[in-house]
């Protein structure tokens, strides 16, 4: 009988550094060509964008005034293009060029309104990030830059300018007792800050560089104050934010300018009020009162980013199952191998086995990425339609963020198939591996996100666990001088977007670590 | 380059068992090799160290030369199939192929020869888990050929062949070693072998009891034997043993004489002027050297001797 074959040792064609991708291709060739797998990693993409596109469909959201349904106020925003609250009392005039305000604060005071824990009288208190003090600003548009120096409810004096920035000078309130003297100094495209406890012995706090400040500014008092936040928490998860009105009223005196201002009286704004509140319309409307040099300045508001909003990551609800189904098909990519003994087929085609391992973990990694990073594409823009569509504000992030929320969880995605494909070779069984990564890395997600832990415990859960890898996808960041409820079921990670992401591949490469011991140390 | 498989002193235990026990032997070029043993004497666990998939305690086992794990494209110098249900059940035979022929830098026209190669055509686009065990067998045939490599080690190649298959797979193993290749192939069953193997690698518990021909396996068996039928069994025994040869009585009333051949039985009992009814000669098969060689070394003997059938004349032959 013939072979076929002329002559053994067919010529071999060249070996060396395309061995590699040969083996890449082999392992493409091995994943597209079962077709449960194929469906499974198409499955995860598909459910990325349903289970996004449903919940975005789900989220409406409209405004109102009175019981009549009205089209919501346009959301101002910062010279970084984020979302801000800009919001506040303001006895301002022009200055041209180079030029100094000082003043000196005697009081600090104010109402908030319900507090916890009855929620049924209406207090005198300042709520700790209400602010008086000196800013010069663009203009009294909303969202323009500005530079400030200020007293607060109960963070002493800080130095802020465009919303985002904030610096801490002397911790302390403020009282006629110990009045508080603020210098806000501008010189050239630079504001200087200083504070003194007498006017005559200063201290700088910061300086700052408002972004594009023309020459001719406005420069004056402020007073503003946040709604109080309170936060419940709900049956069996979720959690319930409450914002209360509240007033700010503080006393200046000792007001000097320098530099080129016209002479004659003050501009008296209200920034961005409604003043709608029954205690502005019966108790006391938000503004200025004069008497002898002595100004009392009435507010309410904030000169913040807004936190307020949906935020894009949102609309990446079906990441969470896109994982599972993603990991049921790294693992069975794997365990297949092993129950049917076809690991000595693929260890007989390449015996350096850190080769195999690599191979088949870039591979995983690369067909996730591929299959999910369109889905996550497609979710984000469409859903982001949808939710706006609905009446929903859109909290506005720079086009890198935007990128780095859809490359980062698609990444996520690969990276957690990366993390069960060597959970498989570790185990070598399908259904331990599985578990194993669903125990790692979406059990502590969701405990965390559902609030059926304390805000602490799901925060550390988000740190230490491989679920610290869904930071990737939060997009607007938590900011130390907003009062927020900055917890895991809001939307906000306890690290870095990066850092979080990182923590994850740390695993990773930790189980990766252990994968290729397994697979040199072991007989296949 | 030595198309060759030499294994030198391999020994490896799992655990409390001695899987291999200092085995070693060579495998030459343009013949075919034959690796028979009764199930547990560690053929197969041989042809995994020597594949690079088991380590060996002690020993090494070089392919042409070289470990196993120093190959690159290792198919391309040994193919091998160990394990015939090792394949993805819901992959095509093509596809199966397909990934092993990319990974060794190959493409579709390869798969597609070494699929006409083993008789496949018709099922190539057929999921394996739809495969016979015969089927599988030829897939595996073909992935060990992909490389057309000079040296190839099948693990019990006609498991699950029906009668045509076995007969296609004698000829092509033939085959291979007429374009001389070293081929080696395992068996728990020596018939298998009988007309395949040029040579023979007899092993038991672990370590090779025989390394030679066919002929020579039969020669070094020793088991020429003389059955004597005698009324006079006391002096036929007592004429017998004096000129040093061993008698055993074999039941049914005869007698086997072992260390003389026929011909002086019959000069040693004229001369003592013994009767006989008989004197009949008896040459062993390569089935009963190979049972004599392998009878210490079988794990799980038959307790019941009538359940070993075939295997039981060799056996009380020896005793």
């Amino acid at each position: 009988m013939s072979t076929g074959i002329a002559a053994p040792a067919r010529s071999e064609p060249r070996a060396g550094r395309h061995d590699f991708a040969h083996l890449l291709r082999a392992e493409w060739t091995k994943f597209r060509t079962v077709r449960g797998w194929v469906i499974g990693m198409l499955a995860a993409a598909l459910v990325v964008v349903l289970l996004g596109l449903l919940s975005a469909s789900g989220n409406h959201s409209s405004c109102d005034s009175g019981p009549v349904e009205t089209s919501c106020p346009a959301v101002p925003v910062g010279p970084d293009g984020e979302a801000v609250a800009d919001a506040f009392t303001f006895m301002h005039r022009p200055l041209a060029g180079d030029g100094a305000i000082t003043v000196r604060v005697t009081s600090l005071t104010g109402i908030i309104t319900y507090p916890p824990p009855d929620h049924d009288e209406i207090v005198p208190g300042v709520v700790p990030w209400a602010k008086a003090g000196i800013m010069v600003k663009e203009s009294t548009r909303q969202g323009t830059a500005y530079a400030a120096v200020m007293v607060t409810g109960a963070h002493g004096v800080r130095m802020q300018h465009d919303f985002t920035q904030d610096t801490a000078g002397r911790p302390g309130g403020v009282t006629a007792e110990s009045p508080r003297w603020l210098r806000l100094v501008r010189s050239g495209d630079t504001l200087t800050g200083y504070e003194s406890a007498d006017g005559t012995s200063w201290t700088e706090v910061g300086t700052a560089r408002p972004a594009g400040l023309p020459s001719t500014i406005q420069v004056g008092l402020f007073v503003t104050s946040p709604g109080d936040l309170t936060v419940k928490q709900a049956d069996l998860g979720g959690s319930i934010e409450q914002v209360r009105f509240t007033q700010a009223s503080a006393v200046f005196d000792h007001v000097g300018l320098q530099g080129d201002t016209p002479s004659g009286a003050w501009s008296r704004d209200v920034v961005g009020s409604s003043g709608t509140t029954d205690w502005e319309r019966f108790h006391r409307a938000n503004g200025v009162q004069e008497s002898g040099g002595t100004f009392t300045l009435s507010g309410s508001g904030d000169i913040a980013p807004r936190m307020d909003g949906q935020t894009i990551e949102r609309t990446l609800t079906g990441a969470l199952t896109g994982l599972i189904l993603v990991v049921v098909v790294a693992v069975m990519y794997i365990a297949a191998e092993y129950r049917r003994g076809l690991i000595h087929t693929t260890l007989l085609a390449e015996p350096r086995r850190g080769r195999v391992l690599a191979a088949k973990a870039l591979m995983i990694g690369a067909v996730t990425f591929c299959a999910t990073l369109p889905a996550v594409v497609v979710t984000v823009v469409v859903g982001e339609r949808i939710l706006r569509a609905n009446g929903n504000y859109i909290l506005p992030v720079s086009a890198l963020t935007e990128v780095r929320v859809l490359i980062g969880v698609a990444a996520l995605l690969a990276v957690a198939a990366v993390l069960a494909l060597a959970l498989g070779v570790v185990f070598r069984r399908g259904v331990a591996a599985v578990v194993t990564a669903v125990v790692v890395i979406v059990v502590p997600h969701v405990l965390a996100t559902t609030s059926v832990l304390p805000d602490s415990a799901a925060q550390w859960l988000l740190r230490l666990t491989p679920a610290a890898g869904f930071a990737v996808q939060q997009s607007v960041p938590e900011y130390a001088h907003v009062l927020g409820h900055y917890a895991p079921q809001a939307g906000y990670y306890p690290l870095a977007p990066w850092a979080g992401f990182a923590v994850l591949c740390g695993y990773t490469a930790a189980a990766l670590g252990l994968a290729l011991l397994r697979l040199r140390r072991a007989d296949a | 380059m030595r198309s060759t498989i030499e294994v030198n002193g391999l020994r490896k235990r799992y655990g409390r068992t001695t899987a291999l026990d200092g085995m070693s032997f060579t495998v030459g070029p343009g013949k075919v090799t034959g690796f028979v043993g009764p199930n547990g004497a560690g053929k197969s666990t041989t042809m995994r160290v020597v594949l690079g998939l088991d380590a060996a305690d002690e020993g090494t086992a070089l392919v042409s030369g070289r470990p196993y794990a120093a190959l690159r494209r290792p198919m391309f110098h040994v193919g091998a199939l160990l394990d015939a249900a090792a394949a993805q059940p819901s992959r095509t035979a093509r596809n199966h192929l397909l990934w092993l022929a990319h990974s060794q830098g190959l493409g579709a026209g390869r798969v597609d020869e070494v699929i006409e190669l083993v008789g496949l055509r018709s099922a190539a686009r057929r999921r394996v888990g739809g495969f016979s065990l015969g089927m599988r067998q030829r897939l595996g045939i073909a992935a060990a050929m992909l490389g057309d490599p000079p040296v190839l080690m099948f693990d019990e190649p006609s498991n699950g062949l029906d009668p045509e298959g076995i007969v296609w797979m004698r000829g092509f193993l033939r085959s291979l070693a007429a374009e001389g290749r070293a081929v080696l192939v395992s068996s728990h069953l020596m018939s298998e072998l009988q007309d395949t193997a040029d040579h023979l690698v007899v092993v038991g518990r672990g370590r090779v009891v025989a390394d030679t021909s066919v002929a020579g396996l039969i020669a070094a068996a020793s088991l020429d034997r003389v059955t004597l039928r005698t009324s006079a069994r006391s002096a036929a025994v007592t004429a017998l043993t004096r000129a040093g040869a061993a008698v055993a009585d074999t039941g049914h009333g005869a007698l086997g004489v072992t260390g003389l051949a026929a011909e002086r039985v019959v000069a040693l009992l004229n001369d003592d002027a013994v009767p006989f009814t008989e004197v009949s000669a008896h040459r062993a098969t390569l089935e009963e050297a190979y049972m004599h060689l392998t009878r210490d070394a079988v794990e799980f003997r038959a307790a019941v001797p009538g359940v070993a059938q075939g295997t039981g004349r060799g056996q009380e032959a020896a005793r």
